[in-house]
């Protein structure tokens, strides 16, 4: 039987994708001191999308807590934050961390920025992208524990040229409606959290937390 | 080769997958509901979520399955937006009692409630 040269194109092509992400991360500090509990702050936005921050933030629970962390009600926080005179993420951000720890009390603090966000229009295709940089600092210390990036696009599709025409034009007219950014929003977080090379480190509520090899 | 193959294609799955393992919680509609209330407040009006989240609950006891971090408080703060205190007081004790790792905050919250 042999291997037709699409799907071993499409291996090599995922074993370099696997690779290319495999550099090294220092899990040290992070392993001697994995929180119980994780705090996100409503992320700080460098793209031109207003809504980008509340629909990450839409998207960033279920990961942390399926890694093993307990995870504050993002919204309650963010409610909690705008009545207490904090009504933009810049300056939920700026609160000092003995404060965080005072009044809400987690381990860590996830600050999360947008890098990128929303559909890009190309010639044949739309593409719908989301990029973070995340920093998971020691609510205690303040000592950045790890950082990664959250990092997702998805592609309206289609193989010949006629067809990925007609697949953006469908694309366009359906998802423009429809937004898009929130699937693409999770899949990112979900490759962040639980990248076996760079991601989180399984917390303690994880079935593998006392397994996980990662810094030990 | 067929079986090199298969198992080279459900390694490349799991590991853009993350190997989908079996959830640890029921999640049912808690993120899109936070999602709507940003996107769309009208569809997620404080008796949708409600009704939402109260339902989720039922389904993940049904299911034998816990409800997530979060949920219990959030449902908590939907019903002190409806001035239902008795019923805030006692999801925010819930999210207390399945996560300690609350604590600092439910008891500072529930402090601040009772000086009303």
């Amino acid at each position: 039987m042999r291997m037709p040269g699409g799907a071993a194109t499409l291996f090599v092509g995922s074993l370099a994708f696997l690779c290319s992400c495999a550099a090294k991360v220092d899990y040290t500090l992070y392993r001697n001191r994995v929180p119980r509990s994780i705090l996100v702050l409503p992320p700080l936005n460098e793209s031109t999308t207003v809504e980008a921050s509340y629909t990450y933030l839409s998207t960033v629970t279920r990961p942390l807590a399926e890694g093993g962390y307990y995870v504050f009600p993002v919204a309650v926080i963010d409610a909690f934050m705008k009545d207490n005179g904090l009504p933009h993420p810049d300056e939920m951000h700026g609160v000092p961390l003995d404060k965080i720890k005072e009044v809400i009390g987690p381990d860590a603090v996830l600050y999360v920025t947008i890098e990128e966000w929303g559909q890009k229009y190309q010639v044949i295709a739309s593409v719908t992208i989301v990029r973070a940089r995340a920093r998971l600092v020691d609510a205690a210390t303040g000592a950045t524990l790890w950082t990664g990036k959250a990092e997702a696009a998805r592609d309206s599709g289609g193989s010949g040229l006629a067809e990925r025409l007609v697949a953006a034009v469908i694309h366009q007219i359906i998802f423009s409606s429809i937004d898009q950014t929130h699937q693409v929003s999770r899949q990112a977080n979900t490759a962040m959290v639980f990248n076996s090379n760079n991601g989180l480190l399984f917390g303690p509520r994880h079935p593998e937390f006392h397994t996980d090899p990662r810094g030990r | 080769m067929r079986a090199l193959r298969l198992s080279l294609t459900i390694g490349a799955l799991c590991a853009l997958s993350a190997c989908a393992k079996p959830s640890i919680y029921y999640w049912g509609r808690y993120e899109d509901l936070i999602h709507e209330m940003y996107a769309s407040p009208g569809k997620a009006d404080p008796g949708t979520q409600v009704a939402k989240l109260t339902e989720d609950i039922d389904k993940a006891h049904a299911a034998g399955k816990p409800v997530p971090p979060g949920v219990h408080a959030h449902l908590a703060f939907v019903y002190s937006q409806q001035g239902n205190l008795g019923s805030a007081r006692q999801e925010f004790e819930t999210e207390k009692k399945l996560f300690p790792e609350s604590a600092v905050f439910i008891d500072g919250i529930l402090q601040r409630m009772n000086r009303r």
